[in-house]
């Protein structure tokens, strides 16, 4: 087992940059995933780990090795791909095996080693079938199977889950959480699925336009998300992002200005010198009450243990609302004015994005 | 009220669909008829009297059968050396266009390196050169070789081909790049990936390979007849067959045994390969 080091890593293509001078620590035992919307150079990032991508500038290293110029076999790492890749003219047995074969295990031990990785897999009774007699969720598991028997330094997974249907998605992601915890390897895990990295990351880094927007745990990036782009990435749906200027009352007092209504300026953040800053709140932070924003329904969305309300402001900026009310009985179209709970207000540069400072 | 006599539209289409199959059936059997009808005079004939053959309208079926033909094409035609020549070219061939086809292939599938496209299209290229055109410069390149007249010179200018380097390249091509990866890190390095992943996946193409390639070695005649000389120590069955024409005039049966006989390896090669032939050439038509 061992950390994983990225020291100003920079990957080019041609003129494009995918990676962007990107600073990142994963600890040793830790699983790490990487999370952003197509593009953002998450998956590149992963490709550089396993040597299957030259790194262009900077230092990556696993554990203290510096391994920009080891060639992928030499790096003790197992990669699960999104396509699963197993060899389709091998058994399952074999195409577990494959690997301990080029490290010259004795065909005892290896056996035993297939065993006990299948087993834990729940795929034991598999072993002489072919990769074509299996199901999605059966192939998936041979792949995860292929790279555990190896106990490799670091496991990397390349959205493993984006090809299953969501309720395997579901049972799949705990198995993976479950087995990582018990063996304790580092692991980077690639994903666009913010539920994904939510529930199963230690911490996440959150990736846009090859640079690295912020890395911190779930909790602490669903409640202090360090930029704007972040808060409306994480959360399902997002957080909502409205215009807002700052100004100071006649008593002197400090406010904010959104969607024609005044709020008090929150506590906790720093005052703005240009005025202009973006102002956000989760769905949950916002309700529905007899004064706050105008704005009008323009879709209902009933997921049963709550309701989702899409609402227009006055000048066409969208928020979501969400309600535990499972019995919601409003309607399209309806006028409603949404209250923000000032407790759980973010602000951020309405420029820059970042995330005001703390203080007064 | 009376039961109608309606058709329902699912018993309409049910017999459009037979009809169909019919019609397929009949138009197949009449292709391979007229396919098959010059074999089966070929085999009638090399069993009839030469008088027999020249009557007209001849034979369509031997009531008294000359099988002694067989054996007199066997002993005057020399048709089992011949045969061994043969299936030495047609071996040493086969080997070579696999291997280097599969190599090339590779190379152009999975490898990246310089020029790879301009050398690519002038491997195709060569696919637009009729034989005929470079068989003086080979003829006197081998000739100063000093392989005239041996297995070298029968097989060295067949080892490698255009039609087979696009075939292999086309049955790497499907392979996904996933697989190269995984395989890469789970430490098989190109030749050893080559060899356990790539080559078992591309199996029925390598088959389809093999087996034009031995259609056309061993059906070769223009080279083989240039490149031995008149001892019979290499030369083919198929300059043997024509030898055998020329010498037993007054005796097409005998002729016609020979042919027969020299035809038996490669119907027996069609009737082990035929499913995987098939497949290679379909191969990638459809993803």
């Amino acid at each position: 087992m061992a950390s994983v080091t990225f020291s100003g890593v920079t990957k080019r293509f041609d003129d494009v940059v995918a990676v962007n001078a990107l600073d990142l620590e994963v600890a040793d035992g830790e699983l790490l995933v990487l999370l952003g919307p197509s593009g953002c150079g998450k998956t590149t990032a992963l490709r550089m780990v396993a040597g299957l991508e030259e790194v262009t500038d900077g230092d990556l290293a696993i554990g203290d090795l510096r391994v920009n110029d080891l060639a992928p076999k030499d790096r003790d790492v197992a990669m699960v791909f999104q396509s699963y890749a197993l060899y389709p003219h091998m058994t399952v047995q074999r195409n577990i095996e494959f690997p301990l074969k080029r490290q010259g295990v004795a065909a005892a031990e290896r056996s035993s080693r297939v065993l006990e990785a299948a087993t834990t897999l729940g795929l034991d009774e598999l072993l002489e079938r072919k990769p074509g007699q299996l199901s999605g969720g059966q192939r998936q598991r041979v792949a995860l199977a292929r790279a555990i028997v190896r106990a490799p330094r670091v496991f990397l997974m390349d959205e493993p889950l984006s090809n299953l249907d969501a309720t395997l998605r579901v049972q799949t992601r705990s198995d993976i959480v479950a087995i990582q915890r018990r063996l304790g390897t580092t692991t980077i895990y690639v994903t666009h699925d913010q539920v994904e990295a939510m529930t199963m990351g230690h911490r996440i880094a959150v990736m846009r336009n090859g640079a690295l927007e912020q890395v911190a745990s779930p909790t602490d990036l669903y409640d202090r998300p360090a930029t704007a782009f972040v808060a409306s990435f994480l959360g399902s749906p997002g957080m909502n992002l409205l215009a807002a200027t700052g100004f100071t009352g006649h008593d002197g007092t400090p406010g904010l200005r959104a969607a024609g209504a005044e709020l008090p300026w929150p506590d906790g953040f720093s005052r703005q010198p240009s005025g202009d800053v973006t102002l956000g709140f989760r769905p949950e932070a916002a309700s529905l009450g007899s004064e706050g924003l105008d704005a009008r329904i323009i879709l209902v969305e009933r997921l049963g243990a709550e309701t989702h309300l899409i609402c227009s402001l006055a000048d066409g900026e969208r928020v979501v609302v969400r309600q535990r009310d499972r019995q919601s009985s409003h309607q399209i179209s309806d006028h409603v004015r949404i209250r923000i709970d000032t407790d759980q207000i973010h602000l951020f540069d309405a420029e820059s994005g970042l995330r005001l400072g703390e203080g007064t | 009220m009376p039961p109608t006599d309606l058709k329902t539209p699912a018993t309409t289409r049910k017999s459009h669909r037979r009809s169909r199959l019919i019609l397929r059936y009949v138009l197949l059997t009449l292709g391979a008829v007229i396919v098959l009808f010059p074999v089966y005079v070929a085999i009638v004939n090399s069993l009839l009297e030469p008088s027999q053959i020249a009557h007209q309208p001849p034979p369509l079926f031997p009531l008294h059968p000359q099988w002694n033909s067989y054996s007199r094409a066997w002993s005057q035609g020399s048709l089992g050396i011949y045969l061994r020549n043969s299936a030495i070219q047609t071996a040493l061939i086969v080997t070579g266009q696999v291997a280097t086809s599969v190599l090339a292939g590779f190379a152009f599938a999975f490898l990246a390196f310089p020029f790879k496209r301009t050398l690519f299209i002038t491997f195709l290229a060569t696919l637009m050169i009729p034989f005929e055109v470079t068989v003086t410069t080979n003829l006197s390149t081998i000739t100063s070789l000093g392989w005239f007249n041996s297995y070298a010179g029968l097989a060295v200018p067949f080892l490698a081909t255009g039609f087979g380097t696009f075939l292999m390249r086309q049955a790497f091509l499907q392979i996904p790049r996933d697989l190269r990866e995984a395989a890469e890190l789970d430490g098989y390095g190109r030749l050893a990936f080559l060899w356990r992943v790539a080559i078992p996946l591309a199996r029925p193409a390598i088959a389809a390979l093999a087996v034009f390639s031995f259609l056309s070695s061993w059906n070769q005649y223009l080279w083989p007849l240039l490149a031995t000389g008149n001892d019979n120590s290499v030369r083919t069955v198929q300059i043997g067959l024509k030898q055998l024409l020329n010498t037993q005039l007054d005796q097409i049966n005998v002729s016609l045994a020979g042919t027969v006989i020299a035809v038996v390896p490669l119907i027996v090669l069609l009737v082990i390969f035929q499913k995987q032939l098939v497949r290679g050439l379909t191969a990638g038509a459809v993803k």
